[in-house]
C-alpha cells in the first residue's frame, strides 16, 4: 500500500501520524517485519552531526554612506568572498585568518578559522568588519572598519555545497609515523581507525537510492530549517551498491540551504582538525517518509548491513591510488575495535553519535507536534541509472 | 561564619642563600596553615626543593603564598588539572584513541564519551586532537 508524501502531512495536521527515529525503524522491521512497519509508520527520522568541510555562508551587509562596493572584506581577519555584488560576501568554513601560522608549527593548530567565525555569527558576538574597495562614481567609499552581529545583517544565508555524504571512508595510517588528516589524528602502524558517519542513523542511507529526498525536501539544518537544494558536489550515485541499493563507498551528496538567523550554536560548531585546518561541524535530520514497503526496508537496514571502505591515509589516500584495504560494517566501527591485518585496531568517531540521534529525536517530535511538515520534492536527485561518474582534474 | 578552605599541591625552589631560613616554620606559625611534605631534596647546584600541600583558611592562605614569594622562594603549583568543558564536547569519540589510560572512553550504552578524571594522568594528549577543544588545561 504506497502513501504519497500529501497524504502523510494530512495526517501530520491532525496529528495521526507514526513517526519513529532510524533506530526505532530497524527495531520495528526487525520485530514485525518489513510490510506491517511499512503500513505502521509514516515518516522515519535520521540525523547527523560530523564535520562537513564544503560549507559556508552568503551573508549581505547593507550599505555604507556613502556607498561602497566591497573588493576585498575581511570578517575577524578572514577574508570572505567578495566578487559579487557591491554588498554581498561569501564566507567559507576553512578559511583561515590572513596571520594564522597555518602548518608551519607542524602539525598546526588551527584554533580560529571560518568554521569558528559562522558558529560566532549564530552566537550574537561581535564580529570585526573591514573592508577595501577601488571607488567608482556610484561607490565611492574606500575603505570601512566597523563591529557588526547577526542581528545587524540583512539577510544570513547558509549554502553549503557539500553536506551529508552518503557513507564515506574509514581512515588509517600504515606509515610509521603520525599523520593528522581531516579524518583526525592517525598513529602509526595502524595504532587506530577513525570513521565518519552516523551508520544506520544518515540521512542518506535511510533513502540509499534517493527516491523521496530532492529539491525542496524540508530538513533540520543547524537547529533551524533548512532544504534540499540539490544533489551536491561530488554526487556519484552509480557508486557500487549492495542488494538492498545501500552504497559500499562515499556516494551521494546534498547541497542544503538554510536561514543563519534560526541556527543554534548546538548545532553548528567551527572545529579545529590538528595539523589539517578548520571545518564545521552541522547537525543535518531529514525525514523519511515511508512511502513504501522499499523505502520501509531501507530505513530499517542496521549498521551490520552498511559497509565502507578503509583507506590509508598514509599513501593511498594522498596519492589518489583509489585502493582500499578492505571493508568494515558500521556495527563493529560503533563497537570500538575492528581486525585489520591481523591486529586489533581502536575505532573512533569523529561524527557524533549521540547528537545524530537527539537530532533525529527533535525532528520526531516537531512533526509529531505538526510544527514540521515534509517538503515536497520538486525533482528528485541523480541515481544509479544517471551514469554520473566522479572525475579528477587532469 | 565558616571560610573558605584551600588546599593544594605547590613545588618550592629555595636558592642556595634561604636553605637555612625557617621559612616553612613561619609558613606555618605566623599564616596557620597546615602542611605535608611530598618530597623534599637538596639538589646538586645547592638548591632546595620542596613538594608540598598546603592547606588552610583562603585568606591565611594567599598572605602564606605573598610572604613566600617575598622572601625569593619561588613556586609553582604541582599538579596540572585536566577539565573537559561539558558544554562543548559533541561527543564526537576523537579522543577515545588519543588518550593512554582509559580516562576518556566510550560509554556503551548511551554512545557518550565518559571522562574520568580519577584516571587522568594530565598528560594533555587530547587537548590539541579535540575538534572543538573541550579539553582544557588548569593549572
Ligand atoms: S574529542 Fe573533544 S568533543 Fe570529541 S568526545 Fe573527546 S572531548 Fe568531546
Ligand atoms: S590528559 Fe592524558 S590521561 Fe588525561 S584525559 Fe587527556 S589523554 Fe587522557
Amino acid at each position: 500500500m504506497a502513501k504519497t508524501i500529501k497524504e502523510i502531512n494530512e495526517k501530520i495536521k491532525k496529528g495521526k501520524a507514526v513517526v519513529v527515529t532510524a533506530d526505532e525503524m530497524t527495531e520495528l522491521v526487525k520485530k514485525e517485519g518489513v510490510k506491517k512497519a511499512a503500513v505502521k509508520v509514516d515518516v522515519v527520522t535520521t540525523g547527523t552531526f560530523g564535520p562537513m568541510c564544503s560549507s559556508g555562508v552568503f551573508l549581505n551587509f547593507g550599505h555604507t554612506n556613502p556607498k561602497m562596493k566591497f573588493s576585498k572584506v575581511w570578517l575577524n581577519n578572514i577574508e570572505a568572498y567578495a566578487g559579487l555584488a557591491a554588498v554581498d560576501v561569501y564566507l567559507g568554513a576553512t578559511q583561515m585568518p590572513e596571520n594564522d601560522p597555518l602548518n608551519r608549527m607542524y602539525p598546526g593548530k588551527f584554533l580560529y578559522g571560518g568554521g569558528h567565525l559562522i558558529e560566532d555569527l549564530i552566537r550574537k558576538k561581535k564580529i570585526d568588519f573591514r573592508a577595501e574597495s577601488y571607488g567608482t562614481d556610484c561607490y565611492p567609499r574606500k575603505e570601512f572598519k566597523t563591529k557588526i552581529t547577526l542581528n545587524d545583517l540583512n539577510e544570513a544565508f547558509m549554502l553549503n555545497p557539500r553536506n551529508a555524504y552518503q557513507n564515506y571512508n574509514c581512515a588509517v595510517n600504515l606509515s610509521d609515523k603520525t599523520i593528522y588528516t581531516y579524518m583526525g589524528v592517525l598513529k602509526p602502524n595502524l595504532g587506530n581507525a577513525n570513521f565518519c558517519s552516523a551508520g544506520h542513523y544518515s540521512p542518506l542511507l535511510n533513502d540509499p537510492l534517493y527516491r523521496t529526498i530532492g529539491v525542496g525536501t524540508r530538513i533540520f539544518l543547524g537547529g533551524g530549517e533548512g532544504f534540499v537544494v540539490s544533489s551536491g558536489t561530488q554526487h556519484s550515485p552509480c557508486a557500487k551498491r549492495n542488494t538492498k541499493g545501500i552504497p559500499e563507498t562515499p556516494a551521494g551528496t546534498l547541497m542544503v540551504q538554510g536561514d543563519l538567523k534560526m541556527m543554534s550554536p548546538e548545532w553548528v560548531r567551527g572545529v579545529s582538525m590538528l595539523g589539517y585546518g578548520v571545518s564545521l561541524m552541522i547537525g543535518i535530520g531529514i525525514p523519511i517518509p515511508v512511502v513504501d514497503e522499499e523505502i520501509a526496508a531501507s530505513c530499517g537496514t542496521s549498521d551490520e548491513e552498511i559497509v565502507c571502505p578503509v583507506v590509508d591515509y598514509s599513501k593511498d589516500y594522498p596519492a589518489a591510488t583509489g585502493k582500499s584495504l578492505g571493508k568494515v560494517s558500521y556495527s563493529m566501527l560503533k563497537s570500538g575495535q575492528i581486525e585489520l591485518r591481523g591486529k586489533k585496531v581502536p575505532t573512533a568517531s569523529l561524527s557524533s553519535y549521540p547528537g545524530a540521534v537527539k537530532i533525529a529525536g527533535i525532528l520526531k517530535k516537531n512533526i509529531l507536534r505538526g510544527k514540521f511538515l515534509l517538503g515536497e520534492p520538486q525533482s528528485l536527485l541523480p541515481g544509479p541509472d544517471s551514469g554520473i561518474k566522479f572525475k579528477s582534474l587532469k | 561564619m565558616s571560610e573558605k578552605q584551600v588546599s593544594k599541591k605547590i613545588v618550592l625552589h629555595f636558592p642556595k642563600s634561604l636553605i637555612n631560613e625557617p621559612i616553612v616554620y613561619r609558613l606555618i606559625k605566623d599564616f596557620n596553615l597546615k602542611y605535608n611534605i611530598l618530597k623534599a631534596q637538596i639538589l646538586p647546584d645547592q638548591e632546595g626543593l620542596m613538594v608540598m600541600d598546603l592547606s588552610g583558611k583562603e585568606k591565611d592562605y594567599k598572605k602564606g603564598i605573598d610572604y613566600l614569594k617575598k622572601t625569593g622562594v619561588s613556586m609553582q603549583l604541582l599538579s596540572k588539572d585536566i577539565r573537559r568543558d561539558e558544554d562543548s564536547c559533541t561527543h564526537c569519540g576523537a579522543c577515545i584513541v588519543i588518550c593512554p589510560t582509559e580516562a576518556l572512553r566510550p560509554d556503551k550504552k548511551t554512545g557518550k564519551v565518559i571522562f574520568d578524571s580519577e584516571k587522568c594522568i594530565a598528560c594533555e594528549l587530547c587537548i590539541d586532537p579535540c575538534p572543538v577543544r573541550a579539553m582544557e588545561l588548569h593549572f
